[in-house]
Protein backbone atom coordinates (compact mmCIF):
# COMPACT_ATOMS: atom_id res chain seq x y z
CA UNK A 1 0.00 0.00 0.00
CA UNK A 2 1.41 3.28 -0.70
CA UNK A 3 2.61 5.33 1.74
CA UNK A 4 1.83 9.24 1.53
CA UNK A 5 2.65 11.94 3.68
CA UNK A 6 -0.16 12.42 4.88
CA UNK A 7 -0.70 8.28 5.69
CA UNK A 8 2.73 9.15 7.51
CA UNK A 9 1.50 11.99 9.45
CA UNK A 10 -1.42 9.87 10.51
CA UNK A 11 0.37 6.99 11.39
CA UNK A 12 3.08 8.58 13.63
CA UNK A 13 0.47 11.88 14.93
CA UNK A 14 3.07 13.93 13.50
CA UNK A 15 2.74 17.78 13.97
CA UNK A 16 2.76 19.38 10.34
CA UNK A 17 4.94 22.44 10.37
CA UNK A 18 5.13 23.58 6.80
CA UNK A 19 1.33 23.74 5.94
CA UNK A 20 1.51 24.47 2.31
CA UNK A 21 3.15 20.78 1.94
CA UNK A 22 1.70 18.52 -0.63
CA UNK A 23 0.22 15.63 1.43
CA UNK A 24 -0.07 13.28 -1.37
CA UNK A 25 3.47 12.89 -1.85
CA UNK A 26 4.77 9.43 -1.81
CA UNK A 27 7.45 8.21 1.12
CA UNK A 28 9.38 5.37 -0.30
CA UNK A 29 11.80 4.47 2.90
CA UNK A 30 13.29 6.22 6.10
CA UNK A 31 16.34 8.01 7.17
CA UNK A 32 18.39 8.78 10.05
CA UNK A 33 21.08 10.83 10.19
CA UNK A 34 22.48 14.14 11.62
CA UNK A 35 25.49 14.83 9.97
CA UNK A 36 24.61 17.10 6.88
CA UNK A 37 27.91 16.09 4.71
CA UNK A 38 27.23 12.32 5.46
CA UNK A 39 23.45 13.01 4.19
CA UNK A 40 24.46 14.83 0.99
CA UNK A 41 26.77 11.16 0.46
CA UNK A 42 23.92 8.98 1.54
CA UNK A 43 20.26 10.64 1.23
CA UNK A 44 17.95 8.75 -1.32
CA UNK A 45 15.07 10.36 -3.02
CA UNK A 46 11.81 10.07 -1.70
CA UNK A 47 13.09 8.82 2.37
CA UNK A 48 11.77 10.34 5.18
CA UNK A 49 14.37 11.78 7.15
CA UNK A 50 14.56 12.31 10.50
CA UNK A 51 17.24 15.02 12.22
CA UNK A 52 17.71 17.01 14.96
CA UNK A 53 19.30 19.11 13.03
CA UNK A 54 17.43 22.12 12.65
CA UNK A 55 19.76 24.83 10.47
CA UNK A 56 18.98 26.15 7.12
CA UNK A 57 20.79 23.72 5.10
CA UNK A 58 18.75 20.54 6.17
CA UNK A 59 16.50 22.92 3.72
CA UNK A 60 18.61 22.75 1.61
CA UNK A 61 20.23 18.78 1.74
CA UNK A 62 16.43 17.73 1.54
CA UNK A 63 15.59 19.27 -1.81
CA UNK A 64 18.76 18.23 -3.33
CA UNK A 65 17.87 14.75 -2.09
CA UNK A 66 14.57 15.47 -3.71
CA UNK A 67 13.89 13.70 0.23
CA UNK A 68 9.87 13.27 1.08
CA UNK A 69 10.08 15.18 4.03
CA UNK A 70 11.96 15.89 7.13
CA UNK A 71 11.27 15.07 10.77
CA UNK A 72 12.51 16.75 13.69
CA UNK A 73 12.21 14.45 16.62
CA UNK A 74 11.67 15.19 20.27
CA UNK A 75 9.56 18.41 20.03
CA UNK A 76 12.59 20.25 18.47
CA UNK A 77 11.94 23.46 17.15
CA UNK A 78 13.37 24.44 13.22
CA UNK A 79 15.27 28.20 12.87
CA UNK A 80 12.41 30.14 11.90
CA UNK A 81 14.47 30.94 8.44
CA UNK A 82 14.77 27.30 7.68
CA UNK A 83 11.31 27.00 7.95
CA UNK A 84 10.55 29.33 5.81
CA UNK A 85 12.85 28.31 3.32
CA UNK A 86 11.54 24.94 3.50
CA UNK A 87 7.65 26.09 2.85
CA UNK A 88 8.93 28.25 -0.23
CA UNK A 89 10.59 25.18 -1.51
CA UNK A 90 8.03 22.42 -1.00
CA UNK A 91 9.83 20.59 1.79
CA UNK A 92 7.37 19.42 4.57
CA UNK A 93 8.72 19.52 8.12
CA UNK A 94 7.29 17.48 10.72
CA UNK A 95 7.40 17.55 14.42
CA UNK A 96 7.43 14.75 16.99
CA UNK A 97 7.56 14.03 20.55
CA UNK A 98 8.93 10.75 19.89
CA UNK A 99 12.60 10.27 19.44
CA UNK A 100 15.04 9.27 16.45
CA UNK A 101 14.93 5.59 17.79
CA UNK A 102 11.04 5.69 18.24
CA UNK A 103 10.19 7.19 15.10
CA UNK A 104 12.52 4.56 12.95
CA UNK A 105 10.55 1.87 14.76
CA UNK A 106 7.11 3.07 13.66
CA UNK A 107 8.54 4.06 10.63
CA UNK A 108 9.76 0.34 9.80
CA UNK A 109 6.44 -1.49 11.46
CA UNK A 110 3.85 0.87 8.82
CA UNK A 111 6.37 -1.34 6.27
CA UNK A 112 8.76 2.05 5.69
CA UNK A 113 12.44 0.03 4.85
CA UNK A 114 15.79 1.86 4.16
CA UNK A 115 16.20 3.41 0.61
CA UNK A 116 18.31 0.67 -1.82
CA UNK A 117 21.95 1.65 -1.36
CA UNK A 118 23.82 2.79 -4.79
CA UNK B 1 55.12 44.38 8.25
CA UNK B 2 54.28 40.10 8.45
CA UNK B 3 53.41 39.51 11.82
CA UNK B 4 53.68 35.93 12.74
CA UNK B 5 50.41 34.97 14.47
CA UNK B 6 48.89 31.75 16.10
CA UNK B 7 45.27 32.68 16.06
CA UNK B 8 43.61 29.41 18.32
CA UNK B 9 45.92 28.08 21.01
CA UNK B 10 43.77 26.12 24.36
CA UNK B 11 45.31 26.40 27.78
CA UNK B 12 45.03 23.81 30.36
CA UNK B 13 41.47 25.07 31.10
CA UNK B 14 40.41 23.19 28.14
CA UNK B 15 39.97 19.99 29.46
CA UNK B 16 41.59 18.06 26.30
CA UNK B 17 44.81 20.36 26.79
CA UNK B 18 47.80 19.38 28.75
CA UNK B 19 47.56 20.40 31.83
CA UNK B 20 50.83 22.41 31.36
CA UNK B 21 49.41 24.22 28.92
CA UNK B 22 49.65 27.15 31.39
CA UNK B 23 49.51 31.01 30.71
CA UNK B 24 53.22 31.42 31.03
CA UNK B 25 54.29 27.83 29.38
CA UNK B 26 52.15 29.00 26.45
CA UNK B 27 53.55 32.57 26.05
CA UNK B 28 57.43 31.44 26.96
CA UNK B 29 56.86 28.70 23.81
CA UNK B 30 55.20 31.28 21.89
CA UNK B 31 58.33 33.70 22.12
CA UNK B 32 60.63 30.50 21.42
CA UNK B 33 58.81 30.26 18.17
CA UNK B 34 58.81 33.68 17.00
CA UNK B 35 55.52 34.23 17.37
CA UNK B 36 53.98 38.27 17.72
CA UNK B 37 50.67 37.90 18.69
CA UNK B 38 48.44 34.87 19.84
CA UNK B 39 44.78 34.36 20.95
CA UNK B 40 44.05 32.20 23.33
CA UNK B 41 40.86 30.32 22.65
CA UNK B 42 39.39 28.20 25.24
CA UNK B 43 36.00 25.76 24.77
CA UNK B 44 33.54 28.10 25.84
CA UNK B 45 34.90 30.17 28.60
CA UNK B 46 36.79 33.11 29.06
CA UNK B 47 38.26 32.47 32.37
CA UNK B 48 41.88 31.48 31.80
CA UNK B 49 42.17 34.96 29.16
CA UNK B 50 42.64 37.62 31.54
CA UNK B 51 46.26 35.51 33.14
CA UNK B 52 47.46 34.45 29.64
CA UNK B 53 47.05 37.77 28.70
CA UNK B 54 49.10 39.44 31.35
CA UNK B 55 51.68 36.75 30.53
CA UNK B 56 52.07 37.07 27.11
CA UNK B 57 53.13 40.90 28.04
CA UNK B 58 55.74 39.54 30.41
CA UNK B 59 57.34 37.81 27.53
CA UNK B 60 56.76 40.78 25.71
CA UNK B 61 54.29 38.95 23.73
CA UNK B 62 50.39 40.35 22.65
CA UNK B 63 47.11 38.27 23.22
CA UNK B 64 43.94 38.56 21.15
CA UNK B 65 41.17 37.42 23.54
CA UNK B 66 39.45 34.35 22.28
CA UNK B 67 36.79 31.67 23.07
CA UNK B 68 36.10 28.79 21.02
CA UNK B 69 32.26 28.18 21.22
CA UNK B 70 30.57 25.13 20.55
CA UNK B 71 27.10 25.39 18.54
CA UNK B 72 23.96 23.36 18.62
CA UNK B 73 25.02 22.01 15.45
CA UNK B 74 28.05 20.57 16.94
CA UNK B 75 30.08 22.93 14.90
CA UNK B 76 33.44 25.14 16.62
CA UNK B 77 33.49 28.50 16.43
CA UNK B 78 36.74 30.92 16.99
CA UNK B 79 35.46 34.24 18.84
CA UNK B 80 37.86 37.03 19.23
CA UNK B 81 37.32 40.38 21.00
CA UNK B 82 39.03 43.49 21.59
CA UNK B 83 39.28 43.32 24.95
CA UNK B 84 39.50 40.47 28.37
CA UNK B 85 36.01 42.17 29.39
CA UNK B 86 34.21 41.60 26.05
CA UNK B 87 35.23 38.07 26.24
CA UNK B 88 34.52 37.58 29.36
CA UNK B 89 31.08 39.28 28.91
CA UNK B 90 30.63 36.60 25.81
CA UNK B 91 31.89 33.82 28.21
CA UNK B 92 29.18 34.01 30.71
CA UNK B 93 26.36 33.67 27.76
CA UNK B 94 27.98 30.39 26.52
CA UNK B 95 28.76 28.45 29.75
CA UNK B 96 25.16 29.45 30.92
CA UNK B 97 24.26 27.82 27.57
CA UNK B 98 25.81 24.27 28.60
CA UNK B 99 23.76 21.87 30.11
CA UNK B 100 24.58 21.04 33.57
CA UNK B 101 26.90 18.33 33.00
CA UNK B 102 29.80 17.65 35.63
CA UNK B 103 33.71 17.38 33.85
CA UNK B 104 34.75 14.00 35.00
CA UNK B 105 38.70 14.56 35.23
CA UNK B 106 39.27 11.07 34.56
CA UNK B 107 37.47 10.95 31.16
CA UNK B 108 37.80 14.36 29.79
CA UNK B 109 40.69 16.17 31.38
CA UNK B 110 41.48 19.06 33.79
CA UNK B 111 39.90 22.16 33.57
CA UNK B 112 42.22 24.40 35.61
CA UNK B 113 41.92 28.02 36.23
CA UNK B 114 45.26 29.96 36.70
CA UNK B 115 46.97 33.17 37.60
CA UNK B 116 49.64 35.13 36.06
CA UNK B 117 52.04 32.75 37.80
CA UNK B 118 50.86 29.56 36.80
CA UNK B 119 49.01 29.02 39.92
CA UNK B 120 45.90 27.03 40.17
CA UNK B 121 43.55 28.95 41.39
CA UNK B 122 40.47 27.21 40.76
CA UNK B 123 38.80 24.93 38.46
CA UNK B 124 35.31 24.86 36.17
CA UNK B 125 32.70 22.32 37.43
CA UNK B 126 30.76 22.14 34.15
CA UNK B 127 31.83 20.41 31.22
CA UNK B 128 33.37 22.48 29.00
CA UNK B 129 33.73 20.67 25.83
CA UNK B 130 30.08 20.30 25.28
CA UNK B 131 27.67 21.86 22.61
CA UNK B 132 25.96 25.78 23.75
CA UNK B 133 22.29 25.69 23.30
CA UNK B 134 23.45 28.38 20.61
CA UNK B 135 22.77 28.10 17.01
CA UNK B 136 25.83 29.58 14.85
CA UNK B 137 23.53 32.49 13.63
CA UNK B 138 23.09 33.12 17.56
CA UNK B 139 26.65 32.85 18.19
CA UNK B 140 27.98 35.23 15.15
CA UNK B 141 24.65 37.96 16.64
CA UNK B 142 25.73 37.39 20.11
CA UNK B 143 29.47 37.63 19.67
CA UNK B 144 29.14 40.93 17.78
CA UNK B 145 26.58 42.44 20.22
CA UNK B 146 29.74 42.07 22.81
CA UNK B 147 32.31 43.82 20.23
CA UNK B 148 33.69 40.56 18.91
CA UNK B 149 33.74 38.69 15.79
CA UNK B 150 33.12 35.09 15.12
CA UNK B 151 34.79 32.89 12.69
CA UNK B 152 34.12 29.13 12.06
CA UNK B 153 37.24 27.04 13.12
CA UNK B 154 38.57 23.87 10.88
CA UNK B 155 35.58 23.87 8.63
CA UNK B 156 37.59 21.32 7.04
CA UNK B 157 38.26 18.89 9.89
CA UNK B 158 36.73 15.70 10.10
CA UNK B 159 35.01 16.32 13.93
CA UNK B 160 32.91 19.31 14.72
CA UNK B 161 34.22 21.57 11.36
CA UNK B 162 31.14 23.29 9.39
CA UNK B 163 31.27 21.33 6.50
CA UNK B 164 31.22 18.23 8.20
CA UNK B 165 28.14 18.83 10.42
CA UNK B 166 26.36 21.18 7.92
CA UNK B 167 27.46 19.28 4.71
CA UNK B 168 28.46 23.15 2.94
CA UNK B 169 29.18 26.50 3.73
CA UNK B 170 25.65 28.71 4.05
CA UNK B 171 24.92 31.84 2.67
CA UNK B 172 23.99 33.30 6.25
CA UNK B 173 25.47 34.16 8.90
CA UNK B 174 28.39 36.08 6.92
CA UNK B 175 31.09 35.48 9.52
CA UNK B 176 34.34 37.56 9.22
CA UNK B 177 36.68 35.00 8.52
CA UNK B 178 36.89 31.11 7.93
CA UNK B 179 40.00 28.99 9.84
CA UNK B 180 40.88 26.50 7.65
CA UNK B 181 42.98 23.50 9.32
CA UNK B 182 46.30 23.15 7.95
CA UNK B 183 45.70 19.10 9.15
CA UNK B 184 42.70 18.19 7.23
CA UNK B 185 42.20 17.95 3.20
CA UNK B 186 41.99 20.79 1.80
CA UNK B 187 38.11 22.20 1.30
CA UNK B 188 36.61 21.77 -2.31
CA UNK B 189 33.96 23.92 -1.92
CA UNK B 190 33.80 27.63 -3.03
CA UNK B 191 34.51 29.44 0.22
CA UNK B 192 32.57 32.42 -0.93
CA UNK B 193 35.36 35.15 -0.99
CA UNK B 194 36.27 34.99 2.70
CA UNK B 195 39.80 35.48 4.36
CA UNK B 196 41.30 32.19 5.84
CA UNK B 197 43.65 32.07 9.17
CA UNK B 198 45.28 28.70 9.35
CA UNK B 199 46.22 28.19 13.07
CA UNK B 200 47.67 25.63 15.25
CA UNK B 201 44.61 24.42 17.41
CA UNK B 202 47.07 23.92 20.11
CA UNK B 203 46.57 21.61 23.24
CA UNK B 204 50.32 20.79 23.82
CA UNK B 205 53.37 22.58 23.98
CA UNK B 206 55.50 20.98 21.03
CA UNK B 207 51.95 22.36 18.92
CA UNK B 208 53.90 25.64 19.23
CA UNK B 209 57.24 25.20 17.77
CA UNK B 210 56.57 27.86 14.65
CA UNK B 211 54.21 30.18 13.70
CA UNK B 212 51.01 29.04 12.03
CA UNK B 213 50.49 32.27 9.87
CA UNK B 214 51.99 35.36 8.52
CA UNK B 215 49.81 38.57 8.81
CA UNK B 216 50.33 41.98 7.14
CA UNK B 217 49.57 44.16 10.36
CA UNK B 218 50.56 47.90 10.60
CA UNK B 219 52.35 46.82 14.06
CA UNK B 220 52.41 43.07 15.93
CA UNK B 221 49.73 43.73 18.26
CA UNK B 222 46.37 42.16 19.43
CA UNK B 223 44.34 45.22 18.38
CA UNK B 224 45.90 45.67 15.50
CA UNK B 225 45.08 41.84 14.66
CA UNK B 226 41.62 43.03 15.21
CA UNK B 227 41.60 45.64 13.37
CA UNK B 228 42.37 43.68 10.68
CA UNK B 229 39.69 41.10 11.42
CA UNK B 230 37.49 43.86 10.59
CA UNK B 231 38.67 44.80 7.84
CA UNK B 232 37.95 41.82 6.49
CA UNK B 233 34.79 41.36 7.96
CA UNK B 234 33.31 44.75 6.32
CA UNK B 235 35.32 43.81 3.33
CA UNK B 236 32.80 41.03 2.25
Amino acid sequence: MLITLRRLMDGLSLELLTPGADMTREVTAGYCCDLLSWVLAHGAPGVAWITVQTHMNVVAVATLQDMACVILPENISPEADALAKASEEGVAVFRSAMNAYELSGKMWEMGLMSAERS
Amino acid sequence: MKVPVDLHIHSCLSPCADDDMTPCNIAGMAALAGIGVYAVTDHNTARNLSACLMAARNAGLDMLPGIEVTSREETHCLCYFPTVECALEFGELTYASLANITNKPRLFGNQIVMDTEDNQIGTIPKLLIQSTQMTLAEINAAVRKCGGLAVPAHINRGANGLLQSLGFLPESPRFAALEVSPNAPAPLCDLRGYHILNSSDAHRLDALLEPAQYLELPEASAAGLFELLRLWDRDR
